[in-house]
């Protein structure tokens, strides 16, 4: 075993590449010209402008938060670009084929085959480089059943009213250090909106990558299914090798109304920093949903990447009968860190929220679990499952649970399970002598350990999920 | 085909195994017999390559040093251990991981992969004789599982790998008569002229259902005594003592 927490700390970063692609950069720092220059870049309107300059006076009287149980030297946020973009070569790209081949041939490396994928997958994909929608497919079959999905900066163009409807509604831009931070600075990101009655005819899914050196990104993702409505919309990511930390702090907020589902589907493996720790990304996320009545939010996370992650997908359970759901398979190795886990705040009568968390670590990563129920005096006849397991790959690593309970009405129930295990040696000679390697026998057992959660994915994701647990435990033996 | 010779094994800087001499030819069913502590499971785990055991001396099947092997090469090359304690593997497929198996022992003999549809085929075959519920597929590796259905589960595995050497530690531990009967037909029907058995048991009743060719006696780490299936006999009613205690000095 100690042969394989030796592996895991060897492996390298398979997306570690770079593409030359002009970038355009803004200024080093922030202050209110930056936040001008932004949104003068993106031709956004006045109320929009004003938006971010309220979000950016509010952050500047705000600390960053230190309560996680993370370690980081302090963030210079003084010392960072705010605003790249690739420099386009010529006119904007009519259609796939008038992309950059750069920006193409990174989609490439990354398997991520835009052609491909509109050809043979059905996934309308709105890729992003850094913080430009490169290209936005299957539009027109979306834009026939009438669901609107695009960058955020054409959202902001094209349905202003619907932006300025919902934005801020779910995450507001007071709402933390980092959620602030995006409001102000936010650069682009994904909109989806599915009218009343609609079920989405395909699944969503953005693949977001960070490109230039030193540049915090910050996406703004604004989903919005109204009564009656059904989306399942999937997020992946890959970032290339890099050596200084880069800072990702994003703001997703889905608004479900009424007798609406939305299933959200991450599958994140940024670049977790060397086997010193040294580079990865800083993820410092903030996701959040609100349910109408009878509505539902699900979140499916499968964490591999980032050298820190700190996120909390939320539901806010404000309709009668609504539910929220949150699973999570989170695997940390080498010096990684996370801090994740779930909010789930009932207010709405008999709401239900049922969480599933799998934390792995492996090396010398610390992983924490962190999750909060809370059932409002209005709540009544809310109910919680919370399962939470942790599986500890070596014994140099570390895995923590934090679970908050706050419960207001009598007639709540909710209930709270938690495992820490071992994979245990027997286990491995069981399967290898059955003529499974120990690398397979490793991933054949993490994998049964993440299940319950891979089971929630969509079908081709499920698959990807797999293959990704695959390559983050690749190594793991002796 | 199954050579031991002079093996010792130790673990911790205690010797389990003192210089074990066992040959088990081709197509033969050999039983291992001894009281507790005698070296019975250290024998399977260490033909089988557990890790944690010091082990000197030499054991060969088809030519082949056993010893210098991986426990996963062991497998791929025909070593089949029924496990007296059967893993739980949470979240496995019962299904999933027998053909993961299937397919690395045939990937190994530079044979095609078995498709989803023909491994459920030869399954359900397997199951009937076995007088298993097909749902057991489904289910996680040995999670839940009754003792009985653990041990069914380890001869539906043998049944469907087809081993050239299948060692059975304690299989009939813990189960009563009807699931014994099934577990002892499951092992008849895999007996043949390419196969070879290696009995590991502390009671002879499972070898009133299955006849040994040859019966060895285990004791202090090495075979004492060994003989024909009457054997048994003989330690059912003078016991491990007795059968012990005529050893010429």
């Amino acid at each position: 075993m100690t042969d394989i927490v030796q592996e895991l700390v060897e492996r390298t970063y398979e997306f570690g590449f770079h593409s030359d692609i002009d970038t355009e950069l803004a200024p080093r720092g922030l202050n209110e010209d930056v936040v001008r220059l932004i949104s003068a870049k993106k031709d956004e309107p006045e109320w929009l402008l004003e938006w971010r300059l309220a979000a950016y006076r509010h952050w500047t009287t705000l600390e960053p938060p230190a309560w996680q149980n993370v370690h980081h030297p302090p963030i210079d946020f003084q010392d960072m670009h705010y605003w790249a973009a690739p420099k386009p070569k010529g006119p904007a790209p009519a259609s796939l084929d008038e992309v950059d081949p750069e920006i193409r041939a990174t989609f490439d490396k990354l398997g991520i085959s835009l052609a491909e994928q509109e050809r043979l997958s059905g996934v309308a994909v709105d890729a992003i480089i850094d913080s430009v929608s490169v290209a936005t497919t299957f539009k027109a079959t979306l834009a026939e059943a009438g669901v609107i999905f695009c960058s955020f900066s054409e959202a902001v163009r094209e349905h202003p009213e619907l932006v300025r409807r919902y934005l801020g509604s779910v995450v507001p831009p007071r709402d933390n250090f980092y959620a602030a931070l995006n409001s102000a600075v936010f650069s682009d990101g994904s909109f989806c909106f599915v009218p009343a009655g609609v079920r989405c005819p395909m699944e969503l899914s953005t693949y977001f990558r960070m490109n230039a050196a030193e540049t915090g990104q910050f996406e703004r993702t604004l989903i919005v299914a109204e009564e009656g409505a059904t989306v399942s919309y999937l997020e992946g990511c890959t970032a290339p090798m890099r050596d200084e930390n880069q800072l990702h702090a994003a703001v997703v907020e889905i608004v479900a109304l009424d007798d609406s589902d939305v299933k959200y589907s991450t599958v994140q493996n940024w670049y977790p920093g060397d086997e010193n720790g040294v580079g990865g990304i800083f993820n410092f996320v903030t996701k959040r949903g609100r349910c109408g009545h009878r509505a539902k939010i699900s979140w499916t996370q499968v964490e591999t990447g980032s050298a820190i992650t700190w996120k909390y997908p939320s539901v806010i359970l404000q309709g009668d009968d609504s539910v929220g759901e949150f699973y999570s398979v989170a695997v940390t190795t080498g010096r990684q860190q996370a801090d994740t886990g779930t909010k789930m705040i009932h207010i709405g009568k008999n709401s239900r929220s049922t969480i599933v968390s799998k934390g792995i670590s492996a090396g010398r990563a610390q992983q924490t679990y962190r999750g909060l129920v809370k059932v409002l005096r209005s709540a009544t006849g809310a109910r919680n499952h919370t399962q939470c397991d942790s599986l500890l790959i070596g014994s140099e690593c570390g895995a923590h649970t934090f679970p908050y309970i706050e419960v207001k009405n009598d007639s709540a129930q909710v209930e709270h399970e938690a495992s820490t295990s071992k994979i245990s040696d027997d286990q491995l000679f069981y399967c290898r002598q059955r003529g499974l390697g120990e690398e397979d026998a490793t991933s054949m057992i993490v994998n049964g350990f993440c299940r319950e959660v891979f089971d929630e994915l969509p079908m081709e994701y499920a698959v990807e999920a797999h293959a990704l647990m695959r390559l983050s435990l690749e190594g793991a033996v002796g | 085909m199954l050579r031991i010779r002079d093996l010792h094994a130790s673990i911790d800087g205690k010797e389990i195994l003192t210089g074990l001499d066992l040959d088990l030819p081709a197509g033969e069913v050999h039983a291992v017999m001894g009281p507790n502590g005698a070296g019975k499971s250290t024998l399977s785990n260490v033909l089988a390559g557990r890790d944690g055991y010091e082990v000197r001396g030499t054991a060969t099947l088809d030519g082949t040093d056993l010893l210098a092997l991986e426990a996963e090469d062991r497998a791929t090359a025909g070593l089949f251990l029924a496990f007296q304690y059967p893993m739980e593997l949470p979240g496995v497929g019962n299904a999933y991981f027998l053909r993961t198996s299937l397919n690395a022992i045939r990937r190994a003999h530079g044979l095609d992969e078995v498709s989803a549809t023909d491994f459920l085929s030869v399954a359900r075959e397997h199951l009937t004789a076995l007088d298993m519920d097909p749902a057991f597929l489904s289910r996680s590796v040995n999670e839940g599982f009754s003792g009985g259905e653990k041990k069914r589960n380890e001869i539906l595995q043998m049944s469907m790998l087809q081993p050239r050497l299948a060692i059975l530690d304690e299989t009939d531990s813990g189960l009563d008569i009807d699931a014994l009967r099934i577990v002892a037909r499951g092992i008849e029907r895999l007996r043949g002229p390419d196969r070879s058995m290696l009995v590991i048991t502390h009671y002879p009743r499972l070898l009133e259902l299955v006849r040994p060719d040859r019966i060895h006696v285990l004791d202090g780490g090495r075979i004492v005594r060994s003989g024909g299936p009457e054997l048994a006999n003989e330690l059912e009613a003078d016991g491990y003592v007795g059968v012990t205690d005529r050893i010429p000095a």
